[in-house]
């Protein structure tokens, strides 16, 4: 075993014993990057440096926390998604009187907006309650406020209107110099939390996750877990979206799910066609 | 020396046809993964994976995450996507920030797989007009990888092999029609 390779297993005890953080089925290639990303950022000039400020230095997890979390995201990102979810997804929860939505993983928020967004357009969101949930404190700061570059608003106006947007993005945020505010109404049923997927439980009776690109740093046993999770969160009949580059051919928990869209990765809880296992 | 385990390939300008080029002359016989991230510019890697599967060799598919990199077959990187090689040689993607402007980026696919394959692993930088995959490079050679640049001089962009080069150095520079030959003959038992 290479030297760099003993002290990241180090560093995930390190995160586990000291802050009680459970690293240790992420997927070790985007892990090993990240920390080495953490080495460069804190300018620790090695692992087992990081190590020891991990242990000794008086708030360094949430700086670790932050760093491991790479929070990247758009608005309406893969716009075909957004599509289906408004022409597939949104008629059936239209006739539940309450609608519950658990966004796990939610990083700075654009997805959070998105799908307020796309509620708006349909009629929904007044009886709607979105859970926008992330295990980095800091990222569900930053998606609470909803500023966001102006730089970034041009493609997301394409994605916007591509995912069958039916205004005008602009209409929904006030552009100041560098700077878009996304229209704080928005976030009127919105609620913010710390939730870890690792380690927290079921806390709401879902009609529809969507847990896009956060499986994709999970091993497989993680993975089947976290889906397990998400099927007892899901009402019977509830919709889970991921991301569309996942898969969960290799998870015995994707089994409770059946296709809705099978590309785009938008599936039903105990629609009954149980998937194959892979290999 | 035994025969190498896999083989990686990173391109971006010209890419496409230099890909067109090596492909076609790859060793039906070759039995292992080979993993090639180009940068497409686009949102979907699929037309190049049926260009390149008209022409190849090998079978041409996406790089599916979670997959493991099977031999005698070319893995194409999603677009949008970092395409990384885990320890046990499967595939996983990320949506981490871009690399040196790129993502998918050659240096994290070549960092990931000499991780995975260490002194196993061919890399081959080819065409580009950035430096991306320069790094990587060097991460393939510390872990006592083989590195192949396309000569320069006949690259469509020589800035990518030329930072490769730089950066990196390399076991071998060979000109475009000479790559396929010398990854046979690396790769075959
Ligand atoms: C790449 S972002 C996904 C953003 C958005 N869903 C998208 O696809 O654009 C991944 C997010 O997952 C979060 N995450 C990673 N591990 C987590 C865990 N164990 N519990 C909760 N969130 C986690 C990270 O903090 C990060 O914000």
């Amino acid at each position: 075993m290479d030297v760099e390779d003993i002290e990241i297993e180090l560093f995930v005890r390190a995160m586990q014993l000291r802050h009680g953080h459970d690293f240790t089925e992420y997927a070790p290639a985007s892990l090993k990057r990240r920390v080495q990303q953490l080495v460069r950022t804190h300018h620790a000039g090695s692992i087992s440096e990081l190590n020891r400020r991990l242990l000794h230095e008086e708030g360094f997890v949430t700086r670790v926390i932050e760093g491991l979390s790479v929070p990247v995201s758009e608005m309406f990102r893969d716009p075909p998604v957004f599509r289906a979810l408004r022409d597939k997804v949104l008629p059936v929860l239209a006739s539940y009187p309450e609608i519950n939505i658990w966004q796990a993983g939610c990083a700075h928020g654009q997805e959070v907006y998105s799908l307020a967004i796309l509620l708006e357009e349909a009629g929904l969101y007044e009886r709607t309650r979105i859970y926008a949930t992330d295990f980095n404190d800091a990222a569900l700061q930053v998606a609470a406020e909803g500023i966001y570059a102006t730089r970034d608003a041009r493609d997301w106006s394409r994605n916007y209107i591509e995912g069958g947007g039916q205004k005008s993005f602009s209409d929904y945020y006030s552009a100041r110099y560098d700077f878009i505010k996304l229209d704080q109404r928005l976030r009127r049923n919105v609620t913010f939390f710390n939730h870890n997927l690792v380690t927290d439980e079921v806390f709401c009776e879902a009609h529809l996750i969507l847990c896009r690109n956060v499986l994709i740093y999970f091993n497989n046993a993680l993975q089947d877990r976290t889906l397990g999770l998400f099927r007892d969160s899901l009402v019977r009949g509830g919709f889970l979206c991921l991301g569309t580059r996942e898969n969960i051919d290799f998870s015995p928990s994707a089994a409770s799910f059946g296709d809705i869209d099978a590309g785009l990765r938008i599936y039903q809880a105990g629609a009954g066609v149980a998937r194959p296992l892979a290999r | 020396m035994t025969a190498r385990a896999a083989i990686a390939m990173g391109c971006s300008a010209g890419g496409l046809a230099a890909l067109q080029r090596v492909l076609p002359a790859l060793d039906r016989r070759l039995a292992v993964p080979v993993v090639v991230c180009a940068h497409t510019g686009s949102a979907d890697v699929s037309l190049l994976v049926e260009l390149l599967g008209r022409v190849s060799a090998l079978p041409v598919v996406e790089a599916a995450e979670r997959e493991p990199a099977d031999p005698g077959v070319v893995h194409v990187a999603p677009s949008g996507y970092h395409l990384l090689v885990e320890p046990n040689a499967h595939f996983s993607l990320n949506v981490d920030a871009r690399v040196t402007y790129a993502r998918p980026s050659i240096d994290v696919l070549f960092e990931t797989a000499a991780g995975a394959w260490k002194d196993g692993l061919v890399a081959v930088l080819m065409t580009g007009a950035n430096s991306d995959g320069a790094q990587g490079l060097r991460a393939v050679r510390q872990a006592g990888g083989y590195a192949l640049v396309q000569d320069p001089a006949s690259a469509e962009s020589d800035v990518m092999p030329r930072a490769g080069l730089d950066i990196a150095g390399a076991d071998a520079c060979l000109p475009l029609d000479q790559i396929a030959a010398r990854l046979n003959q690396l790769c075959l038992p």
